[in-house]
């Protein structure tokens, strides 16, 4: 990481840890929350899509995982909601697997097909299970029980120091991963699977990382996202939309890269929260149509996203050494 | 279940799977053509039947009789969505492909909520209406008028790919797009032409299907997901294979949704997509 | 005579009803180049796929050091020791010339640190360390191919799979890359080496194999199939030129 490349993330983390103290009202902390689950969750599904390039639009399931079990944990057997974290993500690592073994042997447009598959059978599955709430939900008792209970009613501050601290560690999970054997591999076989291949790198074992790792995230966002709410239901943390907006987020910001995912999920909800305040709630559609807007035009003017307009400015600048002596010439 | 209620079930699902099919065969079109999975397949479907309704609320057109104006319509959208859209993107890397179609998706599905409300419509009174009986089995006449419009269009298409120079050229640009070149084929007019077509399958499908679905901007989930389906079944690219496989999802479905649960039928159909890329990738009735 | 390295037995693949090889055998033994001719379609590219484990052979045995390896999918294959190179390169775009090296240096050393070393290293053995740092997309083709070697070289195979890497470059890059293969033999390295550019291969080849249409037509010294009469009406009499002065 450059000098620069610190710099900026030790300021980012500064304005985060500080701004809830600077912006004290509940609507302004509200939106940064959303902001910070929603980086954590576009963190989560990078690894897997932006890193080793495996478009997964069922992403849902496994948000959905996490917040399942912790409720269900914490409901039918009064467990603390961090170790239904714990357990969800393992439960969930476990489902990427039974997803991952029969999806990795498609490539491409394929694999987004069936994960869209996966996402929509995992959702009219719970419909369905009376166990699982059916389509009713689960709504948790909502009463101050303190760190270890993972329910604040008192203030919005716990909920933000919890997710910011799970957007960290995300992030963490993903520089150790990016910069490790495994990241090396995952680039490589976004780029060239067949090259990957001939150098020793087996596709499936290291795509079934990315998921297992990607996944294993996305049900901690489900958990914190349950506690949050007090609520879940199939349509709120199971549903398509769900999975695409996890996407979207790192697509927006760039994907393949750490900060991607945050930049994305920052702009992402900034928008969402502007144009519900301008046009007026949800169900009119025009979030729809902003969404759609933006991914069309990202899609096919700025596939880099964000900070792919900063790294064009400086990629010139970093190639300029090979192209001098033209330069020099001329 | 008697052999009477079979056959009733049986014949009700390879109606709905004839209108699948017809989906479908818009997707495999342009997927065997360009490569390109569009997302927002279902949308066409979903615009067809607008058109459908409007015409029948403002005009009080029947949507059979203004079912050749949807096609038309929906052809010049899907023609001119790629001229806009899709030609930048057909080099680009696949996570681009993905989500241009699939921003379009739900860039359709906004609009329509926004210009026409997410409530449930359907099209008042349709001349077809009412049911068939024939040896004791009953059918409502809008599925089976649905299910014959959707097998004309689809052996209409099917003619159009074997029979006609433009159809030739069609499939010479799907089977190898630099020989097709060599030939003088021009590549970016078919790959408009196939988007033309299959939106056009999509909305005639949608419109067929005004006569007695519902219509509502969210209809074409449902549609999608059973187009991926059989395009996969089918064999990707293949229209013959899309069309066997309409059928044979049909039947399951209906069948599925009678011995089981109506809820489950989705998830029935989608496990069977997963089995089958699972097993052959490269589809069911597709060569490897 | 060393003892065998490779040796590919009676090797068929067909593709539907079309035969891209037929019962070609040949074999190769430790530190031995070997040249792989023959006129397009002749099945060149079909047997280096089988060889690196991108087919598995329809019938027929690959066997290294007396280990079948017919069959076994690539990346086994390239742990056993074979590296291959692309007709058509596919390097690792979105990385830099180093990163594409680490990542087959990865292959023997887990280590990011120590294949980081080991991966200039072998670029500094191809005379890449001066593009050690740039986007890998930036390189001209010869470079890129260069590149394909250095990556393949850094996963220390025992057999190297050069497939046209001489093909496309100037004459001046052609001697480069013939010296860079002798060295490379030097290392005890043994290659396959598939190629159109005659002067390129002929001088550096112990053995040459020549295929058409699938088949062996011929296989010995270079100076002796460059005579034979089958070949040369097979390939080349159209094709060879013979090396300048």
């Amino acid at each position: 990481m450059s000098r620069r490349a610190k710099l900026v993330w030790l300021a980012a983390a500064l304005v985060a840890l500080l701004f809830p103290l600077v912006a004290a009202r509940p609507t302004w902390q509200n939106t940064a929350i959303l902001m910070l689950m929603t980086a954590q969750m576009g963190v989560a599904w990078n690894i897997l899509g932006g890193y080793a390039g495996q478009v997964s639009l069922g992403h849902a399931a496994f948000f959905g995982a996490g917040a399942y079990v912790s409720t269900l944990l914490s409901i039918k057997l009064g467990l603390s909601p961090w170790l239904g974290m714990v357990a969800g993500a393992g439960v969930s690592a476990g489902l990427s697997l039974l997803v991952g073994w029969p999806c990795f042997r498609l490539k491409g447009h394929y694999f987004a097909m069936a994960t869209i598959a996966v996402g929509e059978i995992v959702q009219a599955v719970v419909n369905g299970w009376e166990f699982l709430g059916g389509a009713v939900g689960f709504y948790l008792p909502l009463q101050e029980k303190g760190f270890w209970g993972f329910v604040f009613n008192r203030s919005k501050l716990p909920y933000y120091y919890i997710a910011l601290g799970l957007l960290a560690f995300s992030l963490l999970v993903n520089w150790a991963v990016a910069r490790s054997r495994t990241g090396y591999y995952l680039r490589a076989i976004k780029d060239e699977p067949d090259a990957a291949r001939s150098l020793g790198v087996s596709l499936t074992r290291y795509k079934q990382t990315a998921m297992v790792i990607s996944s294993a995230l996305a049900a901690m966002g489900g958990t914190l996202y349950a506690q949050k709410e007090l609520f879940i239901d199939p349509g709120s943390t199971l549903s398509t939309s769900l999975s695409i907006k996890m996407a979207l987020a790192a697509i927006m910001g760039g994907v393949g890269t750490l900060a991607g995912p945050v930049v994305g999920a920052v702009v992402l909800t900034a928008i969402e929260e502007a144009s519900r305040v301008a046009f007026g709630g949800t169900g009119r559609g025009t979030d729809l149509v902003v969404y759609g807007g933006l991914i069309v035009v990202i899609a096919v003017f700025q596939p880099a996203g964000i900070l792919g307009l900063f790294a064009s400015r400086r990629g010139p600048a970093r190639a300029a050494p090979a192209e001098a002596p033209a330069k020099e010439a001329a | 279940m008697t052999a009477q209620l079979l056959l009733q079930t049986l014949l009700s699902g390879i109606l709905i799977g004839l209108v699948y099919a017809l989906v479908a065969v818009g997707l495999t079109l342009i997927f065997g053509v360009m490569d390109i999975v569009n997302f927002a397949h279902g949308e066409f479907l979903m615009l067809g039947m607008y058109a459908a309704f409007w015409g029948f609320a403002l005009w009080k057109l029947d949507p059979l009789f203004t079912l050749p104006l949807t096609a038309l319509l929906l052809f010049a959208l899907g023609a001119a969505l790629y001229r806009l859209i899709i030609r930048r993107i057909t080099d680009a890397p696949m996570l681009s492909q993905i989500f241009a179609t699939f921003g379009l998706m739900i860039l359709f599905r906004g609009l329509a909520q926004y210009l026409w409300k997410p409530d449930f419509r359907s099209v008042g009174e349709s001349v077809v209406a009412g049911k068939v009986a024939f040896a004791g089995l009953q059918f409502g006449l809008p599925q089976v008028v649905a299910a014959l419009g959707a097998v004309l269009t689809t052996a209409a298409v099917w003619w159009f790919l074997r029979s006609t120079r433009l159809g030739a050229a069609l499939e010479a640009t799907a089977a190898d797009k630099e020989a097709a070149a060599l030939m003088g084929i021009d590549a970016q007019k078919m790959f408009a032409l196939a988007w033309g077509l299959g939106a056009a399958c999509a909305g005639v499908a949608g419109a067929l299907l005004s006569t007695y679905y519902p219509i509502f901007p969210e209809v074409g989930s449902t549609f999608i997901l059973v187009a991926f389906v059989l395009v996969a079944l089918g064999g990707f690219g293949s229209v013959a294979g899309a069309f066997w496989a309409g059928i044979l999802v049909g039947v399951v479905e209906v069948v599925g949704g009678f011995l089981w649960d109506p809820a489950y039928k989705m998830v029935l159909v989608l496990s069977l997509y997963l089995l089958v890329v699972w097993l052959r990738p490269q589809g069911l009735l597709g060569k490897a | 005579m060393s003892p065998l390295l490779l040796e590919v037995r009676g090797l068929t693949k067909r593709f539907g009803g079309l035969t891209a090889n037929e019962d070609v055998s040949f074999s190769l033994s430790a530190g031995e180049i070997v040249g792989l001719l023959g006129p397009n379609g002749a099945g060149k590219t079909t047997v280096f796929n089988s060889l690196a484990g991108f087919f598995a052979p329809t019938s027929g045995d690959i066997l290294l050091e007396g280990r079948s390896i017919a069959g076994l999918p690539p990346e086994r294959v390239a742990a056993l020791g074979v590296a291959r190179t692309f007709q058509i390169v596919r390097i690792f775009k979105s990385m830099t010339v180093r990163e594409n090296v680490m990542v087959a240096a990865l292959l023997r050393h887990r280590a990011v640190p120590v294949a980081r070393r080991k991966a200039d290293e072998a670029l500094a053995f191809t005379g890449l360390s001066g593009r050690a740092g740039d986007p890998a997309g930036q390189l001209t083709v010869a470079e890129q191919k260069r590149l394909e070697v250095t990556r393949a070289l850094a996963i220390e195979p025992r057999l190297l799979l050069l497939d046209e890497v001489m093909a496309g470059l100037t004459s001046s890059e052609v001697h480069e890359a013939v010296e860079m293969v002798k060295r490379i033999r030097d290392r005890g390295i043994a290659c396959v080496v598939v190629e159109h550019v005659m002067e390129g291969i002929m001088p550096i080849a112990d053995r040459v194999v020549v295929l058409e249409r699938g088949r062996v037509i011929a296989d010995g010294p270079p100076a002796a199939v460059a005579s034979d009469a089958a070949v040369i009406a097979a390939y080349l009499g159209e094709e060879y030129r013979a090396p300048g002065p």
